[in-house]
């Protein structure tokens, strides 16, 4: 069976109607629904195990209209296992940390005499802070069932666009959506499929970057586990728009869930007819492949991953030329992340005004952010740009755990900086970030108590980017050793005042004259320390008359000056 | 490989300000040769642009070519000037603190990680690295920590790499990979602990290296250098009971004189003559006398293999490294070359039978060293097939380097020594061999003889200007009588892959075909004098290499005397029983890693 246009398509829609009242938090009429979020986080917690469990107790008890549905990650990675329960006529209960002796007393106090489980239901009152847009369907639908995709609009938007639309309207509609690259350089996407389509040349490429390696981060990975297919679907979006009829997805091969997940995607879309020729009835050709990364950081720089793509030294390139000029082996190139890609298709059926109303005025949508270290609530969050540090970390993330107080967060992973408590109350954009002293980056999020040495913090981001510095040029490649050498010194407590005046000097060096993103963002964690916790430097100096000498608002003011 | 340079009046001319001054350029050059157009030196390490040889090392790495561009760019206002294309109203300065602060700094923190033993190292006084420190005034190294610590790889007899000396300009790599396409070398590691070497960092001797030595020529530092054997010469000249003869490749009296300050190009065969006279060589002869016999052996061979239909086209077989390349690379395709052996292997059988038994020397006794501007003819001297009678052919093959150094270290005064000739017999050359140091000249040196031959009609013009230029892949057709040869030349490996290839495929028909590892043939051998990227160095020992044909009387080899005499008196006929089993050899298949 072949889906050959818009017809066929709702055609399917309809016989499945029934699934798309999930999305929108109802069950199906006469059935219980179980959803067991069967991410790597859930896996890895059991839940396979609560998914067995659920069905044996099931069979057993000889329960009809029951169904376990594996889905992706709903995103409270502090509660896994995960299992929401719909039942019909009753709003959604999603239980935490649900193991296998815990299912009998869900199947029976839940399920049969329908009174929830208060023990292991999750009470997380600030939901509705959270907008899902890219994470729209994580956690709701069977990702390798292609069939609960198209029954919540899945290839919808391709289908309109490749039927109904011009590809320099697509273009023009992201552009008008505001939509910025996820990926953290903030690039607007519209322009940069725009670009690449005004290359010369007949072959084109458009690449899904999902080379996702910052500590910490795992957005991306959520998305391919929960969603694989919104990414297919925007690839052949943006093929169709940029004049591309190949997409690679360069994905780490650390990943093996996401890869599955999106290898059985990729043949169900080819089945369905939706990747291949004639996508929809159309002139339009496109088919994509996947690329295995072997997990270098570095990989994720667009010219290192067109590098790696060729089978070459994953390193990155000089720019320009930019991959849009000469990509792929030469031939113009988009490159974009899985986030960026998730936003796609809503932005086609939805249209680009109903996106660029929500979040601020020049970052518009949500982003997904991956909240860790001392807060309650680790997990995925997904959230409108505009939203506070202090709303993120209190009411979504639950606040700083086991009481303490909060310190500082880390945004943008390596590359980032920390921020400190009197930017709690900066609404977060790309812009409002860099101006703090730190970055989006991807969207981790690393919270701080006053437990944490901000010192220590920075060394291990700073090992963290030396160990992926690809070699390439001297001040990464050297620099961020000699920088991390100067900082180990200083955390043994050997270190003296000009080892901290040497260490700043080499961080504006490194930041300045290296060939690429990590290497110009690798100081980032030492500087922005610098600039808040200088204190904490200080007090590793052992000579106590040098700390009297060193004035340090003095300091801080001039190492704002060299900004 | 990298197209060839757009020619500039096609292109938009755009103002840009260096420095204050305002300048116009051709839209897409670098800033780095737009300051070079006003005057304005920029330094730089790891760029290299050998526009001629189609190596442009672009990789941006050492970030020691930093500038400043003034804000409103929109982009990062520190830029490397060797790749940052300019741009219309480009306002750009080179002597900012921030640059040179930048600048500075990369250099101090390359000698951080450099073994700082300049006294002791092979390249003191030509290393790019050092020159820079000195030209940027580095005074001091501030940040000082672990430096790589890698043991030497001294397995190959030709090239010793040195990865603690590496800072990874891939200089080497991009010689290897896009112009000689050996793909050898290419960058190992990553981070701190990243330097460059042949896959899974294996020894280069069990790699497919062919020891051309390009990647020698273009190395900054002493990362790669040649096997030094200058000691070994030493004590042969200084031992009571060896006979040490020495010869001299055609390509080293184009050259030598660099290294003692004269102008490129300079001939210098007298001086050099003389100067290996006083350094107490008991013979001082001439590699070209073994070209001459090349000659004889490859024009036999030739009209040998035209006439009984054998295997076309013959592929020359001077170049030990572009024979180490078929060995490995063309496995399939060892029945074309000529089964000469290089000319100085020639001449060192020849040495050990025809000169120890005339002389009544034990050829035990004799030792010959050759003086090669090629690092691939160390490792071919120790080829075991090129024995005879359980002694080398050749024993020692030192560079023009070397015997500089060794000069140097003699104390002799080069530039004002007096002129002086070979010694006999071996000494006496034609013009015909004196070309062998180009590309395209031991062909047409070939071609001369086997003209001759073939028509019985002496050449009126010697000179074959088709087989000359510039171009690293050649074509020609030659009449001689009423046929005619067609002729092939490739110098550089990656154009004698596409010649072979070509072969291999059916797609072109040769009679001929020389090929030469080195881009531009052996004046620009890894064994000269560094060229330091300046290619105009190469052009004119080219030139000299034809002037010093023009200059002789003899300029056919099958004329020289002393060739005809060995031949009548030992050899008997050319491409005959016993030349061949002194002259010729064979090659084999060998692993491609």
């Amino acid at each position: 069976m072949k889906i050959c246009s818009l017809d066929d398509l709702s055609k399917i829609r309809n016989d499945r109607r029934s699934l798309n009242s999930r999305i929108n938090g109802r069950s199906i009429e006469d059935r219980i629904e179980i959803l067991v979020g069967l991410a790597t986080c859930g896996i890895s917690s059991g839940a396979k195990e609560t998914q067995l469990a659920f069905e044996n107790e099931i069979k057993e008890k000889n329960f009809k209209n029951i169904s376990v549905i594996p889905v992706g990650c709903i995103g409270n990675c502090y509660s896994e296992p995960t299992v929401q329960i719909n039942v019909p006529g009753q709003s959604p209960v999603i239980y935490g940390r649900v193991h296998v002796q815990d299912v009998p007393e869900i199947i029976e106090k839940h399920i049969r005499d329908g009174i929830p489980v208060d023990r292991l239901a999750l009470t997380n009152p600030v939901d509705n802070k959270q907008m899902r847009i890219a994470l729209r369907h994580c956690g709701l639908i069977n990702p390798e069932d292609i069939f609960e995709y198209l029954a919540c609009d899945g290839y919808e938007a391709l289908g309109c666009a490749v039927t109904q639309m011009s590809p320099e309207f697509i273009i023009d509609e992201v552009k008008k959506s505001g939509l910025r690259g996820r990926g953290g350089g903030g690039f607007p996407t519209g322009v940069k499929w725009e670009i690449t389509r005004a290359q010369p040349g007949e072959r084109k490429y458009i690449i899904c970057n999902a080379d996702e390696g910052d500590p910490g981060a795992f957005m991306d990975r959520s998305i391919l586990e929960g969603d694989p297919h919104c990414v297919l679907e925007a690839m052949a979006i943006g093929g169709y728009a940029l004049g591309a009829d190949q997409g690679i997805i360069y994905i780490r091969a650390e990943y093996p869930l996401a890869v599955s997940r999106l290898n059985t995607a990729i043949s169900q879309a080819r089945k369905l007819g939706l990747l291949g020729p004639n996508i929809f009835g159309s002139n339009f050709n496109f088919d994509i492949r996947i690329k295995y990364g072997a997990g270098a950081f570095v990989c994720g720089e667009e010219t290192a991953l067109i590098n790696s793509c060729e089978g070459k030294r994953g390193e990155p390139n000089f720019k320009p030329p930019y991959p849009a000029q000469k990509g792929y082996w030469g031939y113009p190139t988009c490159v974009n992340n899985v986030e960026t890609f998730a936003n796609i298709a809503p932005i086609i059926t939805k249209g680009s005004s109903w996106f660029a109303s929500i979040g601020t005025e020049k970052s518009k949508g949500t982003k997904v952010f991956a909240l860790a270290g001392k807060i309650n609530n680790v997990g995925l969050a997904e959230v409108p740009m505009g939203i506070t540090l202090r709303e993120l970390i209190y009411e979504i993330g639950g606040g700083i755990r086991d009481g303490h107080k909060f310190k500082a967060i880390q945004t943008g992973g390596p590359s980032g900086g920390v921020i400190s408590e009197e930017y709690l109350d900066t609404p977060i954009d790309y812009d409002n970030l860099i101006e703090i002293g730190s970055m989006m980056g991807s969207g981790g999020m690393i919270v701080m108590d006053e437990t944490d040495n901000m010192v220590n913090i920075a060394k291990f981001y700073l090992e963290f980017s030396m160990d992926e510095s690809c070699g390439r040029c001297t001040p990464c490649r050297i620099g961020t050793k000699r920088m991390y050498e100067i900082i180990n010194k200083i955390t043994s407590g050997k270190g003296t005042m000009a080892d901290l005046n040497s260490l700043k000097q080499l961080t504006y060096m490194v930041r300045d004259s290296s060939l690429c993103g990590l290497g110009q963002s690798a100081p980032n964690p030492v500087i922005s320390t610098m600039k808040h916790f200088m204190s904490e430097y200080l007090a590793f100096i052992p000579d106590p008359r040098a700390k009297l000498k060193f004035n340090v608002n003095k300091h801080s003011r001039k190492s704002k000056k060299a900004d | 490989m990298l197209e060839p340079k757009e020619a500039d009046d096609h292109k938009e001319i755009i103002p840009i300000k260096i420095n204050d001054q305002n300048i116009t350029v051709p839209v897409g050059i670098t800033i780095l040769e737009a300051a070079h157009q006003i005057g304005i030196r920029i330094p730089t390490l790891c760029h290299l642009d050998l526009h001629d040889i189609k190596m442009v090392n672009k990789t941006s790495s050492c970030r020691v070519c930093m500038v400043e561009l003034s804000k409103g760019n929109n982009r990062n206002d520190l830029v490397p000037a060797c790749v940052t294309p300019v741009t219309r109203d480009m306002e750009i300065r080179t002597d900012t603190l921030r640059a040179i602060r930048a600048r500075r700094m990369a250099v101090e923190l390359l000698l951080s990680n450099h073994p700082n033993e300049c006294f002791t190292c092979p390249k003191n006084l030509e290393c790019e690295l050092q020159a820079l420190a000195a030209e940027l005034g580095v005074r001091q190294i501030r940040w000082e920590g672990e430096r790589m610590d890698y043991p030497k790889d001294v397995s190959s007899d030709a090239i010793v790499k040195d990865a603690n000396k590496c800072i990874y300009c891939r200089r080497c790599e991009t010689m290897c990979n896009e112009v000689q396409t050996c793909g050898i070398l290419s960058g190992i590691g990553r981070g701190f602990d990243s330097f460059v070497g042949p896959a899974f960092n294996i020894p280069m001797a069990e790699s497919s290296c062919t020891y051309c030595g390009q990647c020698v020529q273009v190395c900054p530092t002493a990362a790669l250098t040649e096997v030094n054997h200058t000691d070994k010469v030493w004590e042969a000249l200084n031992d009571p009971d060896k006979h040490v003869v020495v010869q001299t490749a055609p390509a080293i009296r184009a050259a030598l004189g660099e290294l003692f300050n004269m102008e490129a190009g300079t001939l210098v065969t007298g001086k050099m003559v003389t100067a290996l006279k006083r350094m107490d060589f008991d013979a001082v002869f001439d590699t070209n006398f073994g070209a001459d016999i090349t000659v004889m052996e490859e024009a036999t061979e030739l009209i040998y293999r035209m006439n009984n239909e054998k295997r076309l086209p013959m592929l020359t077989s001077c170049c030990p490294a572009w024979v180490k390349f078929i060995e490995h690379q063309f496995p399939e395709l060892l029945d074309v070359p000529s089964t000469c052996k290089s000319p100085h292997i020639m001449f060192g059988t020849i040495a050990k039978t025809y000169y120890a038994e005339k002389n009544e020397i034990d050829p035990d006794n004799i030792v010959v060293v050759s003086v090669m501007p090629c690092i691939a003819k160390k490792a071919e001297a120790k080829r075991p097939e090129l024995t005879k009678d359980e002694h080398n052919n050749v024993d020692i093959v030192i560079t023009t380097r070397e015997l500089g150094a060794m000069i140097k270290e003699a104390g002799i005064e080069f530039a004002e020594l007096p002129e002086s000739d070979f010694d006999s017999p071996m000494g006496m050359a034609s013009g015909a061999a004196a070309i062998f140091g180009n590309t395209g000249g031991v062909i047409e040196a070939v071609i001369r003889t086997a003209c001759e031959w073939i028509t019985g009609d002496p050449l009126d013009n010697v000179e074959f200007d088709q087989l000359r230029g510039a171009n690293g892949l050649r074509k020609a057709a030659i009449k001689v009588g009423n046929k005619e040869l067609r002729i092939g030349i490739a110098s550089g490996l990656g154009n004698a892959r596409q010649l072979l290839e070509q072969i291999r495929d059916g797609k072109e028909d040769y009679d001929a075909i020389e090929i030469m590892a080195c881009p531009g043939g052996c004046v620009a051998g890894g064994g000269q004098p560094y060229h330091h990227g300046n290619y105009e160095i190469v052009r004119k020992r080219q030139e000299a290499i034809y002037q010093e044909d023009k200059n002789k009387q003899l300029r056919k080899a099958h004329e020289n005397i002393e060739v005809l005499k060995l031949y009548k008196e030992y050899l008997g006929e050319p491409y005959g029983e016993f030349a061949q089993d002194l002259l010729h050899t064979h090659f084999e298949e060998r692993e491609r890693i």
